[in-house]
């Protein structure tokens, strides 16, 4: 079982406010990604459910108990490091028997585990070495490794890809999300990358400044973004934020489109331009566009293959029923 | 781009580290050289430098004449008392100021530091007044102390850097692992602190080992260490070089051992851990 709520809490250093008070409730087995961009107080309200830093107010629930004021070591939570920390002067092994060690598990019980955590994580020829010589992937699957021996309530990982480069950072993102459909244990997830929070997630929740912006599974967030903020930050390319006239046509302060739901036509387009970028990725084609009179560059995510280039005048037109409309603060007007 | 480095400049280079090294050595060297000459050949002109009839005679005077063994004992007792005394008081603020520092955890750190440019003598009399009132003078309990408190900026300094090198994240992932704070500390840190304890360590002995004003005008007989074994050859009776540098090697001869075996770790210490 691995529920936890959090009831108000907030955090303070000295007087930034750095989480205004907030609820929260991860329900027991579900993957939930904290996503934002950097310092919009993810990594902390992680270490604060962590108990590494200690809240300001309110209460943590883990399991129904009251855990606000109980030690990290006790709360039964298992963490992953951006960095790793993993035990510079100990092996493989002992790294992955730590966290059992101290838990007073007894040594075959320990060998058992280690050996079973190993064959999944493909670490068996390498237990006996010390950290610093494997690579980045491996040190990332040690540290799953001595989280996963303990058998914990919940996972928590703090942006633990961003050291590893891109192929790597996709093969452990698959092997993140086996792991948990196959242990079916709580997860929460920091990052700031929202492709990673989008294909690993149950439950996502946007935070900006401290306040979480939006809670939802990552489709309602793609259709449904409660403002402006959460629609640009989810979906890449980012959605056209377009204001003016344009907006006004629609009884809006700012309408949305995201780049692939503007098609793109020789002739007869809504609106046109000229193409100041364009990216061609084989199975999509991205342009950027210019002088459409929209205000700002246009994003256009187009399916394929299309042969336009710099400086050609591409014609646009948006699916009406994909356009999202939002008011004066920001917020969805449906 | 790579600097190529070709074999005349290393062999220019090599010299002139080997040369800078010996001048560095040399008042050493002659030290050592002198204690086996006699006294006339000692401040003969010009100065003999190999050729000389060696002699033993110095040692044995200087080991008839004075305790040596009672002046090395208060030495080790001093240097090693207040390095372990220093490395207690020590360890805990350091730990505290590199893993929960406080706003004005810099500004401490300068002050502390601060001391160390004060001229000792500025604070001698105090510091004689209070040690005869206590009754400290020339007891090494007293001495003990005040080296301790002399060197406690840099081994608290030294503590620091090399416990800021320690990433945080590894300790807060040995809490998360159920390390209490007693496991955190046996398993964890120390094993990673060990060689800039060490280092430290090392340093703090050969300058509480080295340390001569306080140890000369705070003792008499009974607490003289090694330092004052020294001095007491470079006057009463007008100056014999001989047994000057019969005593003087003899009181650095520990001390340089030590610093031969001990090499790797003090160049460590020397560079406050800032070199791996």
């Amino acid at each position: 079982m691995g529920q936890i709520i959090l009831e108000k809490v907030s955090k303070t250093f000295g007087d930034v406010e750095v989480i205004p008070p907030l609820d929260l409730t991860i329900q027991d087995g579900e993957f939930t990604v904290f996503v934002g961009p950097s310092g919009c107080g993810k990594s902390t309200l992680l270490r604060l459910i962590a108990g590494l830093e200690d809240m300001t107010s309110g209460t943590l629930k883990i399991d129904g108990v009251d855990a606000t004021h109980v030690p990290p070591a006790k709360r039964g939570l298992a963490m992953v490091f951006q960095s790793y920390a993993l035990y510079p002067h100990m092996s493989v092994r002992k790294n992955i028997a730590f966290p059992m060690r101290m838990a007073g598990v007894d040594k075959a019980e320990q060998d058992r585990r280690i050996e079973q955590a190993a064959a999944a994580l493909n670490l068996t020829d390498y237990l006996e070495r010390r950290p610093g010589q494997l690579s980045g992937g491996q040190r990332q699957r040690v540290a799953i490794g001595r989280a996963i021996v303990r058998e914990p309530e919940a996972f928590l990982f703090d942006e633990p890809l961003s050291n590893l480069d891109a192929a790597l950072r996709v093969g452990m993102r698959l092997e993140i999300s086996e792991l948990h459909k196959r242990l079916e244990t709580t997860m929460i997830y920091v990052t700031h990358d929202q492709v990673e929070a989008m294909t690993m997630a149950d439950k996502i929740v946007v935070l900006r400044a401290g306040f979480i912006e939006q809670v939802g599974s990552p489709l309602e967030l793609y259709h449904k973004p409660r403002n402006s903020f959460v629609a640009g930050f989810i979906g890449s390319p980012k959605m056209n934020l377009i204001e003016g006239p344009e907006a006004a046509k629609h009884d809006a302060h700012s309408i949305g489109i995201r780049p692939e739901h503007i098609d793109v036509t020789d002739s007869d387009g809504l609106w046109q331009g000229k193409v100041a970028v364009a990216e061609h990725l084989g199975s999509d084609t991205f342009f950027h566009v210019h002088g459409t009179g929209l205000g700002e560059t246009l994003t256009v995510r187009a399916t394929g293959e299309l042969g336009y280039k710099h400086g050609d005048t591409i014609h646009l037109t948006p699916r009406a029923d994909q356009i999202h409309r939002f008011d004066a603060s920001g917020l969805r007007m449906e | 781009m790579a600097r190529s480095v070709t074999t005349q400049r290393k062999i220019i280079n090599t010299a002139a580290a080997w040369g800078i090294g010996f001048l560095i050595f040399f008042p050493i060297l002659w030290t050592i050289l002198t204690s086996f000459k006699t006294e006339a050949t000692a401040i003969a002109d010009p100065p003999v430098f190999l050729a000389f009839d060696w002699t033993l005679e110095n040692y044995e005077v200087v080991l008839e004449r004075s305790n040596y063994a009672r002046f090395l004992w208060n030495s080790v007792f001093i240097a090693g008392g207040s390095t372990l005394l220093g490395l207690i008081i020590a360890i805990p603020a350091a730990w505290s100021m590199a893993f929960v520092p406080s706003r004005r955890t810099k500004d401490i750190l300068l002050w502390m530091l601060s001391t160390k440019m004060l001229p000792a003598v500025g604070v001698l009399y105090p510091i004689y007044l209070i040690f005869i009132k206590m009754g400290l003078l020339d007891s090494r309990i007293g001495l003990t102390v005040v080296l301790m408190l002399i060197n406690l900026p840099i081994i608290v300094w030294m503590l620091y850097t090399y416990f800021r090198e320690i990433p945080g994240e590894i300790l807060e992932a040995s809490r998360m692992d159920g390390a209490t704070l007693k496991d955190e500390i046996l398993y964890v840190l120390t094993p990673m602190a060990v060689p800039g304890i060490a280092s430290t360590l090392l340093l703090n002995f050969i300058l509480a080992w080295n340390e001569a004003f306080w140890t000369l005008n705070l003792t008499a007989a009974k607490a003289a260490p090694l330092t004052a074994f020294i001095a007491s050859y470079s006057s009463p009776e007008g100056l014999f070089y001989a047994k000057l540098s019969a005593a003087s090697t003899m009181a650095i001869a520990p001390i340089l051992i030590l610093g031969w075996f001990s090499q790797k770790q003090l160049v460590r210490g020397l560079t406050f851990g800032a070199v791996k």
